[in-house]
């Protein structure tokens, strides 16, 4: 829950950045950008658990300079758990919070920017408010993701009890267990109520933003 | 305000060329109230996104009231949010998320200290919108919005106001409405108005002097009534 809530949160203003970058601007391998962003998405799991823990494990590339600078640990750490999540969680953030500002008319940012407001005042007055739904349905849906995740988790951080344990990985642990089913059940039925909650949530704001464009295009 | 008209309002004069259309138009006017008047595709509106800084010429030189806001040749390109030009859109695009208050308000903020400063009573008074400062934009109607939209633009600290079609989407009471305002605006405020249409009946309402737009080029400019035609 704790590594969900973690990931969720530093994803999320990163997962904004990248959406605006590619609903609002042109470059050069854009099309390449949004595929390596997208690649959590598609790719096993555990390939991606694999790929961080090389570049982050202790002595991987990026791990190696956090544990030196910053004394940053992930691998085998809780942390590290919330990064794998966050990861696995991005594309799905990435992809509502783009739709929402794409649906925005770019004139409304134009009409701003004729009123006086810089390209920073204009986010942050009219361009966020307005995907707001979008971004909190993206923001639910990354959390549900990373609540559920289990293939990057094991592989990059295993499945430590009290450290690295999420709830799919301790599920997966029960059922390996003679006699715990009644545990795995409750779980299970744990990670189905929000993961229900979370997806019903993410339609009820997105109904809500299109509701709000449909008035205001009337 | 004999002095004041002695300043040039607007001197124009850019080169665009953009996914097959080429836009090459030159044209300077004195009058407090200038309309670009020509058919769909003929480049008005580019010629008013280039004037508020949407859209950057390949080549030219554009000032207002003396002010250079583009020009190429010494590489000055003012942005537009630094250009106090009050850009009014022919479907208003007010602030969804705002209040018709918090609309109006939205640009003083940036204003501080710069531009032309009017009394938000007399705006308010003037376009006829005190009934509406709670409402929430998407209720209002059309001719409504404009108002609002107007209103916007003036007080945000504004130099000149650059109108897009404002009357397009409005039914013929609601325009006859709108046209009178606009020329009260013009008048209590002293502010230089470009106006867009295609709609000569407008135009004529307006007067003032008339650039005749097409196919990206000038074709003609003058006062009104010798430029547009007399077929209404």
């Amino acid at each position: 829950m704790k590594v969900a809530i973690v990931a969720t949160l530093a994803a999320l203003p990163v997962a904004i950045g990248f959406a605006y970058l590619l609903a609002r601007t042109r470059f050069p391998g854009k099309t390449l950008l949004d595929a390596v962003l997208h690649l959590p998405l598609v790719l096993p799991p555990v390939v991606t658990g694999y790929v961080l823990l090389l570049l982050f494990g202790r002595k991987g590339p990026a791990g190696a300079w956090l544990y030196e600078h910053l004394g940053i640990v992930f691998s085998f750490r809780w942390t590290g758990a919330a990064l794998a999540a966050a990861i696995m969680g991005f594309p799905l953030m990435l992809r509502a919070i783009r739709l929402s500002f794409e649906s925005i008319d770019r004139r409304l940012e134009d009409a701003a920017g004729s009123l006086g407001a810089n390209g920073l005042w204009t986010f942050a007055l009219i361009t966020l408010p307005l995907a707001l739904p979008g971004v909190l349905a993206g923001a639910v849906l990354g959390f549900a993701k990373a609540l559920g995740e289990f293939g990057a988790t094991i592989t990059f951080v295993s499945n430590i009890p009290g450290e690295t344990q999420t709830i799919a990985s301790a599920i997966y642990t029960y059922t390996q267990v003679p006699g715990a089913d009644a545990s795995a059940m409750r779980l299970m039925g744990v990670s189905i109520v929000i993961a229900l909650g979370a997806v019903v949530l993410a339609e009820v704001l997105n109904q809500r933003m299109q509701r709000r464009i449909a008035v205001y295009e009337r | 305000m004999s002095d004041e008209a002695r300043v040039t309002m607007i001197e124009f004069d850019a080169l665009l060329k953009r996914n097959g259309f080429a836009l090459d138009a030159q044209f300077t006017s004195d009058d407090s109230l200038l309309a670009l008047f020509g058919p769909s595709g003929s480049g008005k509106s580019t010629v008013l996104h280039l004037i508020a800084g949407l859209v950057r010429p390949d080549k030219g030189r554009i000032s207002v009231g003396g002010r250079i806001l583009v020009d190429t040749a010494q590489g000055i390109f003012v942005p537009k949010h630094k250009r106090r030009v009050g850009l009014v859109f022919q479907d208003a695009q007010l602030f969804p998320h705002m209040s018709v208050e918090q609309n109006l308000h939205f640009g003083s903020r940036f204003a501080q200290g710069g531009g032309r400063q009017i009394p938000f009573e007399a705006v308010v008074d003037t376009l006829q919108i005190a009934h509406l400062l709670a409402r929430r934009t998407p209720a209002l109607s059309g001719g409504e919005k404009q108002r609002v939209a107007l209103g916007r633009a003036l007080l945000a600290g504004s130099e000149i106001l650059l109108l897009d079609e404002p009357l397009a989407s409005l039914d013929d009471a609601r325009k006859a409405e709108i046209v009178g305002l606009i020329a009260r605006v013009r008048d209590e405020f002293a502010i230089p108005i470009v106006y867009v249409s295609h709609a000569a009946s407008e135009v004529r309402k307006l007067a003032g002097c008339v650039v005749l737009l097409d196919g990206g080029r000038v074709i003609a400019q003058g006062p009104s009534d010798k430029i547009l035609p007399d077929n209404r």
